[in-house]
């Protein structure tokens, strides 16, 4: 197999709640790797830590030990550590998350919203906004929709929205919490075939799926949680 | 865990603050606070009135001086120790490279002169003097602020107090500056005005990626504008990070209260 791109050796990770003085253990001595490529699914209990996994390879949460080491273009870097502005600049480049909420921007239209990551990351303005008419369309986002403001939209149609704008920019690593929950048929086989072409180009995903026979024809291995210890990945 | 030096972002700093101090008397307004700001980014600082954030973006300003600490702006011409320079100089680095919005439209504008002509007057310090190309000028960034430009000669006195923030950024932008600098930019108004208000910077970041300090008590303020965020009580740093991280995962006891408070 390629050389890993992520590579997560005795990660750990709890939360210090010092309002009651005590901790809340997560999950520890984690380890895998994920390949270009590959597409790997977390499983287990609900409340086992899946999220907060996905989280915290994303650094929205912090580790308390261990090491996340990421093969970026520049060099092996570990995001458990990692300068702040380095992960920010990961973001916008090459990490993607990717949950059923809308991170919902007052007074932005849906296509601005879209746009944006293209936009960023230095397409001019009218192509990428003509890119991401196409994507909302292939979600099945209306056209009457585009120019409105999200924040305004059903849950279903948001989050079509949202994955619309996760998924415009090819990225390296994909982080997937539940992207399927609250999509209609149509939304859920448009992400299913975003995910399968994503795939093909080598980005590598992990994710949590409430049905994973959604995505069973992507799913290469399965890591699962277990409440006590540590996960059990099965080859 | 203690996080690594920046290794991916090539980019200098554009703003450094090294170990700032400054007491008041007996009271301690800033403890050896440090901050550092990279081109385009947005750093949000949040804490309660007496934290010592409007006077950290003040000294930003080049308003006030520590009693000890160093402060740099990455541009080319501008000396390395700003603290250093003498009154002049530092009045004139900071209307030709840093810009300000006050939560008080009085400390930033003339309240009885026109709105265009508060605008202007940051244009003639640096050395137009034209009429028309002042005016045009003062249009333009009165327009990039989304003022409405029918009541571009109204004084702010007249206007109301989301209007008076947009003359406020105008003036604040007309000669495009390093960085931007809002302290409180919104407390104070209606909340449907606070977000247009809100929707403007955040189109002016989006579009020019003018690099910013926001200065808010307010978190929701901080989560809609920061990319990155610092904590701050009692003059001091209590914990800074990432904007979602701090927000989901906030590791001081302070931060915690802070953010369960809010939600």
């Amino acid at each position: 197999m390629t050389q890993p791109i992520l590579r997560v050796e005795n990660l750990a990770k709890s939360f210090r709640m010092h309002h009651l003085d005590r901790s809340l253990h997560a999950f520890e001595g984690l380890s895998f790797t994920l390949a270009p490529g590959e597409f790997v699914l977390l499983s287990g209990a609900n409340g086992v830590g899946k999220s907060t996994l996905l989280r915290t390879l994303y650094r929205s949460y912090l580790p308390v030990a261990g090491r996340i080491l990421y093969d970026a273009p520049e060099g092996e870097i570990d995001l458990a550590r990692a300068a702040d502005v380095d992960i920010a600049l990961l973001r916008a480049r090459e990490i993607g998350f990717v949950t059923q909420f809308l991170t919902a921007r007052p007074r932005v239209a849906a296509e601005d919203l879209v746009a944006e990551p293209l936009r960023r990351a230095g397409q001019d303005a009218d192509s990428a906004l003509a890119e991401a008419r196409r994507w909302l369309a292939e979600f099945g986002v209306k056209p009457e929709l585009w120019r409105a403001y999200p924040t305004t939209f059903s849950g279903g149609e948001q989050q079509k929205v949202n994955l619309a704008r996760a998924l415009i920019l090819p990225q390296r690593l994909l982080l997937l919490d539940e992207p399927t929950a609250s999509l209609d048929a149509g939304a859920r086989s448009a992400l299913v075939r975003r995910l399968e072409a994503l795939k093909q180009q080598g980005v590598a995903m992990i994710g949590v799926f409430h049905h994973p026979g959604d995505v069973a024809a992507l799913i290469d291995r399965d890591i699962r949680l277990d409440p006590k210890e540590m996960a059990h990945v099965a080859e | 865990m203690e996080r690594a030096a920046p290794r991916l972002v090539r980019a200098q700093p554009l703003l450094r603050m090294a170990d700032v101090s400054k007491r008041y008397g007996d009271v301690v307004a800033l403890e050896h606070v440090s901050a550092e700001v990279y081109p385009g980014e947005v750093l949000g600082i949040v804490g309660e009135s007496g934290s010592g954030k409007s006077t950290l973006l003040r000294m930003m300003n080049l308003e006030e001086l520590p009693d000890e600490g160093r402060y740099s702006l990455d541009l080319p011409g501008v000396p390395e120790h700003l603290f250093a320079m003498d009154g002049y100089a530092r009045r004139m680095l900071r209307a030709r490279h840093i810009g300000i919005v006050y939560q008080n439209p009085h400390l930033g504008l003339l309240m009885k002169n026109s709105s265009s002509g508060n605008v202007a007057e940051r244009l003639l310090v640096a050395g137009e003097r034209r009429f028309s190309v002042l005016r045009e000028k003062a249009k333009q960034s009165l327009e990039a602020s989304e003022f409405p430009l029918e009541r571009m000669d109204a004084p702010p006195i007249e206007l109301s107090g989301g209007m008076q923030q947009r003359v406020q950024l105008a003036k604040a932008i007309a000669l495009e500056p390093a960085v931007l600098l809002l302290d409180e930019p919104t407390t104070g108004l209606d909340v449907s005005v606070q977000a247009l208000v809100l929707d403007t910077l955040k189109r002016l970041q989006r579009e020019r990626r003018i690099t910013m300090v926001i200065v808010s008590h307010d978190l929701g303020v901080i989560r809609t504008m920061a990319d990155r965020v610092m904590v701050m009580r009692r003059g001091r740093v209590v914990e800074a990070g990432l904007v979602d991280q701090v927000f989901q995962d906030p590791q001081a006891a302070y931060t915690q209260a802070l953010v369960h408070a809010k939600l």
